[in-house]
């Protein structure tokens, strides 16, 4: 079996007019047909909408007319992120039937790079969740291992790229939910730094925390999905404006004399010595690429949790009270009065665990609870991103296990405390609004992908490419093809 | 028992689109969900983007109200569910409103603090087909979801119905003066909610607050506060207690009726809003805004007051109504300072009958200032008496045409001709031997009958000095 082709080679193809834009497409297709059922990466393929999205390439191609840098390219997204005239569920009963009304900023920017949208992937629902396992639909399974969790949230995304269905996906990542699942399946995940991706057209989860990011095979591919999506947008207040940067350009030039932090509190005693092995490993590959290792220490970290399942929450409790089968979306049969009409629609729509979530938000919202827990959680935040800002005035960036283990067993984690604290190395990155990446450093005797992740200081993800790169320069990563090729 | 009043005035802002996003926002009258987009009706995704116009408007309210605002203020999310809400939470000021401090002076010259001024979104209106078998549902319409709306809390020191009332006049009219809003009631532009609770006299601190709502007109704050007054008054001489709580005014009642006790009151699980970042103003910003603000009713009123002569009452009725102020400055500039209280008197009287007999707005009136002070300068030249002005202010209404052209074409000019007027005096004494003699008698009053008699041969256009003059000099 050939690896399937990376993002760069078809667009640079489809440019060049050596592959026609609807052949990908339908080989895509016809990929995500044979091979996703083993799967359920995807929720929703969108066959003759992407064959004729692909079509138009092609003749704007036959015109002549100026391609853009996706052209042609097949993308995936997760089902969070809005597609007008498409249906959007977040993996959610809620939201069944609710067919989006515009585009999401993302999809805008897709769509005028020429990529080809071919289809929707699942997740955990609303985004809360480590394994897919929490989607109303069905759980995902990994590429790597059917038997396992592909992490999540955005796991439908990690697993169609895995499996070689899409050449790139999006996913989004409020507490880990693209560089885990990115872990978990063995690809790249990149969450960018809060405010260089508009979240205009994102369902909202927790909208102080959301990201989209991109997911790919190669580091290039993810550089290249980020470069797309990246940008200012008056209508998301939070997006960063000025953000005029090469983003390709600034990804080269390797990693020689980037001062490169181990935080000591990312190493704990009890973490997976396969993940600690590989990812030590990793850094000894940097280093000898000519990055500078250095111990330091973010003494906050073990706050990260904690606030994070406060603050995330809360805002969450906040963000999908919209959802009550009033105006859109399910609406409970037989109800005669307001009050049991919100009730009883969100309460067949709602799965387990985001009414936890809502209610662990609700609850620390609620007058009297407010200063011991939604205060006291942002006074951590602040410590944690003053932890990130000393630590970067010593090192350009900080390479740590993205999860303390290796992708586990559907329902492993039947304790939502258990899934909470497999999230500690991810939340912080998200708390302090810092860029990260997830990249594949290595195989598990039993034949798992482990993930290291990188951080930068806030748009510093030039840094943060060049150091990806330079290390999937040095040490290829494991490709699902090869292991099952034998 | 002593009042105490604290009103909650929201006010529209004025702004051609929505405070989070383009749909515009005088959607009053349309049809309805007309003026929404995804942003206003809560779709999923969406995010708000603060409209720069309501912050300039909601900044020159509070400067307007000596309100200082804040170098940075916050949006907090006010969470609850009710289906004209389309997010389930309305993005607000709490903590960190846009401005503090301020006050209002009431035209006995009494001033009333404001508490707070902020900037937040309004809710859809819900339509309830109460009873209705073919529809047996409420609709919603979103058009006024978005719209940009400020709070502008008072404290808890209005003493009387009447003094609320004053506070919501003298309120509005600031807001029409500096054009932050038309403040049209019957529209909705201006709600008001109301703190209510009454103590002894001499009693120390505040009673148990109830909160009135529901009062969409100036007659409906007084008459509710009034009844809210007797009620909480009956309830303490009873020996009872009042509860705090949340009442409803009944306009057609006339009476408060309970809606939720302070144990049935919402925790709103206030929060700062993320998705906006801290609203930071640019000092310059804010120096520009308040060099631009107009001179304000009150000091308005004392210049009137100063300049012109006038009695606080005329002055206030001037003042009230910006345009008013304005229709009456530029009288007084066209006929001459010293016609100052002539204008004020014709506009308090002709020309306000006129435009509230025709519901017109003051830009709406068909005798423009220009006119009224041509008119002005033929009742001081003698061209016409008082009662000849008056109808030729009627006629100049209806018409359009100049007092000239009026009096040119009717001949209703006031005859000032000594022998033409002689002639009347002298027919009509001659036809009153009765009222003669009794004047002869000293009876001054008789003289009344004698000068109705002149104007009534005259038609009304004999000069009623000169009618007086004359008699007199007869009698003699």
């Amino acid at each position: 079996m050939t690896a399937p082709l990376q993002a760069f080679e078809i667009a640079g193809r489809v440019r060049a007019g050596e592959i026609r834009a609807e052949s990908v497409a339908a080989a895509c297709l016809d990929a995500i047909r044979d091979r996703d059922p083993g799967l359920r990466a995807f929720v929703r393929t969108m066959g003759p909408e992407a064959l004729e999205a692909a079509r138009e390439v092609d003749r704007k191609a036959a015109r002549g007319e100026r391609l853009g840098p996706l052209a042609g390219v097949p993308v995936a997204l997760k089902d969070n992120i809005l597609l007008r005239g498409v249906p959007t569920a977040c993996g959610s009963r809620i939201l069944e039937g609710y067919v989006a009304p515009y585009d999401a900023a993302v999809v805008e920017r897709l769509k005028a790079a020429d990529a080809v949208i071919v289809g929707k992937t699942n997740m955990d629902e609303f985004a809360m969740g480590s394994s897919t396992e929490h989607s109303a639909f069905f759980p995902t399974r990994n590429p790597w291992d059917v038997e396992r969790v592909p992490g999540g949230s955005s796991g439908g995304s990690a697993a169609a790229v895995a499996a070689g269905l899409v050449p790139l996906a999006l996913g989004s990542d409020t507490g880990g939910s693209v560089r885990q699942p990115a872990a978990f399946c063995g690809v790249v995940g990149l969450k960018p730094t809060y405010g260089r991706v508009s979240r205009y057209g994102l369902v909202a989860f927790a909208s102080s925390l959301d990201q989209v990011g991109p997911l790919a095979r190669t580091v290039s591919d993810a550089a290249l999905g980020l470069s797309v999506i990246s940008g200012h947008d008056p209508r998301d207040s939070t997006s960063s404006p000025g953000l005029d940067e090469d983003l390709l350009r600034l990804s080269q030039g390797g990693c020689r004399g980037l001062r490169i932090g181990l935080p000591r509190e990312y190493f704990p005693e009890g973490l997976d010595p396969e993940v600690s092995a590989a990812v030590r490993g990793a850094a000894e590959v940097l280093a000898a690429a000519g990055a500078e290792l250095a111990d330091i220490s973010l003494p906050h970290t073990r706050y990260a949790v904690s606030a994070y399942y406060i603050i995330a929450p809360s805002e969450a409790s906040a963000n999908l009270a919209r959802y009550d089968g009033v105006r859109y979306g399910r609406r409970a049969a037989g109800e005669k009065d307001l009050l049991s009409l919100y009730e009883a629609s969100r309460g067949e729509g709602f799965g387990p665990e985001v009414k936890r979530r809502i209610m662990l938000g609700t609850y620390a919202l609620s007058a009297g609870y407010y200063e011991a827990y939604y205060l006291r959680a942002q006074r951590a935040r602040r410590f944690i991103r003053r932890d990130f800002d000393e630590a970067f005035r010593s090192v350009d960036l900080i390479l740590t296990p993205v999860s303390p283990a290796p992708a586990f067993r559907f329902g492993e984690k039947a304790d939502p405390l258990q899934m909470y604290l497999a999230d500690v190395f991810t939340l912080p990155c998200n708390l302090a609004g810092l860029g990260g990446i997830s990249i594949p450093c290595g195989v598990t005797r039993s034949g798992l992908p482990v993930g290291a992740q990188l951080m930068c200081r806030p748009f510093g993800e030039g840094l943060l490419l060049r150091a990806a790169r330079s290390f999937e320069a040095a040490k290829p990563f494991p490709r699902l093809e090869e292991k099952t090729c034998g | 028992m002593r009042l105490a009043v604290g009103l909650e005035v929201h006010v529209h802002l004025g702004t051609a689109s929505k405070l989070f996003c383009p749909c515009p926002a005088d959607s009053f009258g349309r049809e309805p969900n007309t003026c929404v987009c995804p942003v206003c009706t809560g779709q999923p995704g969406v995010l708000p983007v603060l409209n720069r116009r309501a912050v300039e408007l909601a900044v020159r309210a509070a400067l307007a109200v000596g309100a200082e605002p804040r170098r940075v203020s916050v949006f907090a999310r006010k969470n609850y569910f009710y289906p004209d809400m389309p997010k389930n939470y309305q993005i607000s000021q709490y903590e960190e409103p846009l401005a503090g401090r301020g006050s209002v002076r009431l035209p006995d010259g009494r001033e009333i603090g404001v508490r707070r001024v902020h900037i937040e979104e309004d809710a859809g209106k819900l339509l309830h087909a109460i009873g209705s078998e073919e529809l047996p549902c409420s609709l919603v319409d979103f058009n006024r979801a978005g719209i940009p709306l400020i709070e502008i809390v008072s404290e808890p020191e209005l003493a009387s119905p009447e003094e609320a009332f004053a506070y919501l006049g003298e309120l509005k009219a600031v807001l029409q003066y500096c054009g932050v809003s038309r403040c049209d009631m019957e529209k909705g532009e201006l709600r008001c909610d109301a703190n209510v609770s009454v103590r002894p006299e001499g009693a120390e601190g505040l009673g148990a607050k109830v909160e009135v709502k529901n009062l969409n007109s100036f007659r409906a704050v007084k008459d509710a506060l009034a009844y809210e007054h007797r009620r909480q008054t009956e309830v303490l001489a009873r020996g009872g207690r009042v509860e705090p709580e949340t009442r409803l005014f009944d306009a057609d009642s006339g009476r408060t009726e309970p809606m939720r006790t302070k144990e049935e009151a919402h925790d709103y699980r206030y929060f700062p809003e993320p998705d906006l970042p801290p609203l930071v103003l640019d000092p310059a910003w804010v120096e520009a805004i308040r060099k631009g603000l107009p001179e304000l009713p009150a000091p308005r009123r004392a210049r009137f007051i100063r300049e012109y002569g006038l009695s606080p009452y005329d002055a206030g009725v001037l003042t009230a109504d910006r345009d008013l102020a304005g229709y009456f400055e530029s009288v007084v500039a066209a006929a001459g300072r010293s016609s100052a209280k002539a204008a004020a008197n014709w506009i308090g009287s002709e020309l306000l009958s006129k435009l509230r007999e025709e519901r017109l707005p003051v830009e709406g009136s068909r005798v423009p200032a220009a006119r009224l002070a041509e008119l002005l300068d033929l009742l001081e030249d003698g061209t016409l008496s008082g009662k000849l002005g008056k109808e030729v202010f009627a006629r100049m209404w209806e018409s359009g045409a100049s007092p000239a052209e009026i009096v040119a074409a009717s001949g209703l000019r006031q005859v000032t001709d000594e022998s033409e007027v002689g002639r009347w005096v002298d027919e009509a004494m001659a036809e009153n031997p009765a009222a003669v003699a009794d004047l002869r008698g000293g009876k001054g009053k008789a003289a009344g009958a004698l000068v109705g008699a002149v104007m009534k041969k005259s038609a009304g256009k004999a000069n009623p000095a000169l009618v007086q003059r004359l008699i007199k000099e007869r009698i003699r």
